[in-house]
């Protein structure tokens, strides 16, 4: 059911690099964790007049507004950055010309 | 120093004695200090032990010799899971991706605890980003079981519970996303809440499936559960989930639903089985009544689990990307930067479950996987809603073993998922659960009971809970 490149397209969109071991060892887990949740097809159907409309969910809103003053946190955040520059953080470029 | 009788010790107990002035706050926290140093190599329970740990007691001396601002909670030591963020302290998750951070702000509910003048012992070790069942996931190594340490803790709060369990902390907080407050609370002989989705605020608790994610209690009975889950509750303009409701009135001899058909489907060990019915017989003598709900949509939790659960991991572990903090690998371009940074940092069932979840939300499995998930998620909230028709608890055993030996579940990932088989439904519906311990087995590892109760009902919890206690 899953083919071994399924694997590698999986691993391009999470943007994960992973070697070729765990590859072939994803391909198994993942098979049998597939065919294990592939039960779920025999689940019936919800009645939408039984829905719950939902006992546990509830927005919870605030005041428009800033939610910090501009700036307090700037610098304890930036120092956790692993690159930064003029107070920005610092990537490789992006765009070609 | 006097000698405090730390096994005996409950936070109304340590609360009095510190008003009394029996002992001090700092020499409560160098007892425990003591303990952690006698037995944290071999346990592994906590990652980092505070450096700071009696300045915080001196400062609930002085609230306390003051008798100004003195709550039950202060001067009491507690230990933090390392995916509670308090400011200007490492947090990790366990995870090499954030071996070198230091959290930026408090959680919410550190903030509520340090205002009570709660002392943070240090943090304690967990499954790599709260992913697995054991603590074996952690990439500073597995967390061992304070009652035979060859075997695990239980995961992903191991090291909360197995601290608690060892007489490490008095308490600890924890979070359960599936069961990871309650199977390790089991496994280590604590009681672990889960609460109500939205009871409490999951501002700076690290993010794994935010729709199931739960901060919660690991204590050594009920009422230090039901202290701290009093403490840590309520709105917060930080979540927008979290929100307020009042205590009701429970009862006082309940109505106990055991779902057998979900039971029966075999798994459970015989000694969990065992020790699980000897409970009902002795609720049913105490004047409790036990009768069967049928709850048909239970058994397809764990796969609705294994659909939502990676589904939403992977898309909250996008924002690891090596840019705004946490490890950075350096690749030739900034694709590449992403790829190494997330490869290295993402220990292997992280990296399992963000492909898992690619794969769910994927086009052309989107409809067959997630929206055939969410549906079943309401088939499993409709099965609690009709059984809290006419039942109060519904129980089960916590998990369908004791205490495994560390390695025996690591190369099999489906077979580690089905510990959590107990535990799952109560986050996809949103309801909050306890798990109770209820004696040891021959070779004394604890057993426990999963009791659930209806939305917002903590208190029906923390009464049975009581009930199971005095049995």
């Amino acid at each position: 059911m899953l083919e071994r490149k399924d694997i590698d397209n999986l691993a391009v969109l999470a943007r994960l690099d992973l070697s070729d071991a765990e590859k072939d060892k994803l391909q198994k887990d993942m098979e049998s964790i597939l065919g294990y949740i592939s039960e779920l097809q025999k689940a019936p159907a919800v009645e939408e007049s039984h829905k719950s409309s939902d006992y546990s969910l509830k927005n919870v809103m605030r005041e428009d507004g800033e939610a910090y003053e501009s700036g307090v946190n700037t610098e304890a955040i930036l120092a956790e950055a692993p690159k930064v520059k003029n107070g920005y953080f610092a990537v490789k470029k992006i765009l070609d010309n | 120093m006097t000698k405090i009788d730390l096994k005996n010790l409950t936070i109304k107990t340590a609360h009095e004695a510190l008003v009394r002035g029996d002992f001090t706050a700092v020499e409560l926290a160098e007892a425990y200090l003591a303990e952690i140093k006698l037995n944290n190599e071999r346990l592994n329970a906590f990652l980092e032990v505070f450096a700071d740990v009696r300045e915080q007691a001196q400062k609930a001396d002085a609230r306390i010799r003051a008798g100004k601002d003195v709550d039950i909670l202060t001067g009491i030591p507690m230990a933090i899971k390392d995916n509670i963020l308090i400011k200007g302290r490492k947090c990790s998750s366990a995870s090499k991706m954030l071996e070198n951070y230091t959290a930026t702000y408090d959680a919410t509910v550190i903030k509520k605890l340090k205002d009570k003048g709660v002392v943070f012992l240090g943090r304690t070790n967990m499954d790599d980003f709260a992913m697995g069942g054991s603590t074996e996931n952690s990439a500073y190594g597995p967390t061992k079981n304070p009652f035979d340490d060859t075997l695990v803790s239980g995961g992903s709060s191991g090291g909360s519970a197995s601290a608690v369990g060892g007489g490490l902390a008095l308490c600890a907080l924890g979070s359960d996303t599936g069961g990871s407050i309650r199977q390790p609370s089991s496994f280590c002989g604590t009681v672990g809440l889960k609460p109500t989705y939205g009871a409490v605020s999951r501002f700076g608790a690290m993010a794994m499936a935010s729709s199931l994610d739960q901060i919660g209690p690991i204590a050594k009975n009920t009422e230090d559960a039901e202290i701290i889950f009093k403490a840590i509750r309520g709105a917060d303009g930080l979540d927008s989930t979290a929100f307020d409701y009042d205590s009701n009135e429970s009862p006082q001899k309940f109505k106990i639903g055991v779902p057998y058909s979900f039971l029966n489907q075999g798994g459970i060990d015989q000694v969990v089985l065992d020790n699980f019915n000897e409970t009902l017989e002795k609720l049913k003598k105490a004047g409790h009544e036990v009768v069967e709900v049928a709850m048909p949509n239970l058994h397809y939790s764990l796969a609705c689990y294994y659909v939502l659960m990676p589904a939403e991991v992977s898309t909250n572990m996008a924002r690891f990307d090596g840019v705004r903090y946490g490890l950075h690998l350096d690749g030739k371009d900034m694709t590449e930067d992403y790829f190494k940074t997330r490869g290295a940092g993402f220990g292997r069932e992280v990296r399992r479950r963000i492909m898992l979840g690619t794969y769910v939300l994927s086009a052309g499995y989107y409809d067959a996987f997630y929206n055939k998930a969410i549906q079943v998620r309401e088939l499993v909230k409709q099965d609690y809603i009709k059984a809290f028709s006419s039942v109060d608890v519904v129980v089960t055993p916590t998990a369908p073993t004791p205490a495994f030996p560390i390695g025996k579940n690591t190369n099999d990932p489906l077979q580690m998922y089905l510990e959590d088989i107990f535990t799952v439904p109560v986050n996809l519906a949103g309801v909050p659960a306890l798990s109770t311990p209820t004696g040891k087995t021959e070779s004394g590892l604890p057993l426990a009971i999963h009791a659930v109760g209806n939305y917002k009902r903590e208190d029906i919890l923390f009464a049975f809970s009581r009930a199971i206690e005095n049995l």
